[in-house]
């Protein structure tokens, strides 16, 4: 590109050809948050208490845990989808752009790690 | 930047879509708004606050005390932490809103996606709905939890 005409600025710069899977995904992972929070809030309202034994005892079944973990997949994926939508809107420099994406294919998958390594580690009985 | 003929000095040069301050505020407008900024909320603060419980939960008894100390019930005569109470409650109680609003503005994205609920005046009634549905859905989410 770059011989100056209209044309040659715009070439290669049009559809990134994934806008389509970014759009499902966020829709699909939209039910799944429908679910698992709707869950989540469930298991807690009919909790008999908030202490440490209740509630560890409690994600440390096996289908609590289950649904633990596909609930930190399924938020955490939504979420970047989510942030990549608002800096997409708002982050117009390159080199900032570059910065919230490089944060944005990282800190939601180290979160969502760490989240999932600590229902691990309830669920096999480890502290 | 500084050179005329590329590509950044072009951008800088195009006309800016109006912003908020430009359009007269109507239901769907202020739903818009809210299903952004409960998301981006939900994804930092409750996504955070999820993975702090998780982790002091998978620490052990003393750090499952420290969260709930911080967060709802503060060690008697922990000054800073009984402060730190207020604004814990007001975030949870904040979160629980945020979540029923965003869940309830995406389920009327669902209803648009198929290409119902464009009707000016069936828009703005939806639109108004999933207010009127979130607050129900956090006072009876705190009755529940707190009145039992």
């Amino acid at each position: 590109m770059g011989n100056g005409t209209s044309i040659g600025r715009v070439r290669g710069l049009g559809s990134s050809h994934e806008g389509a899977h970014h759009w499902l995904v966020q829709r699909f992972t939209a039910i799944g948050n429908l679910v698992l929070v709707v869950w989540l809030l469930a298991s807690l309202l009919m909790m008999p208490d908030y202490g440490y034994a209740t509630i560890h005892g409690w994600l440390a079944r096996p289908v609590p845990a289950t649904a633990m973990i596909l609930l930190i997949v399924s938020t955490f994926w939504h979420a970047r989808l989510g942030l990549q939508v608002l800096a997409e809107d708002y982050v117009h420099e390159n080199g900032s752009k570059f910065a919230v994406r490089a944060l944005l294919n990282s800190i939601p998958l180290a979160g969502a790690v760490f989240g999932i390594v600590s229902v691990i580690r309830i669920a096999l009985g480890g502290a | 930047m500084g050179n005329k003929g590329n590509t950044m000095a072009q951008a800088s040069n195009r006309p800016l879509s109006p912003h908020l301050q430009i359009w007269r505020w109507g239901p769907a407008m202020l739903v818009s708004i809210l299903h952004r900024a409960t998301g981006d909320g939900l994804a930092v603060a409750g996504l955070g606050l999820l993975l702090w419980w998780l982790g002091a939960l998978a620490s052990g008894p003393e750090a499952y005390a420290t969260f709930t100390h911080w967060v709802w019930a503060a060690d008697p005569g922990n000054a800073l932490q009984v402060a730190a109470n207020v604004l814990g409650k007001i975030v949870l109680i904040g979160l629980s809103w945020a979540f029923f609003q965003h869940l309830a503005s995406g389920l009327r994205h669902f209803v648009l996606d198929i290409g119902a609920g464009y009707e000016l005046n069936a828009n703005a009634r939806w639109s108004i709905m999933t207010i009127v549905a979130s607050a129900l859905a956090t006072i009876a989410f705190w009755a529940f939890v707190l009145l039992r």
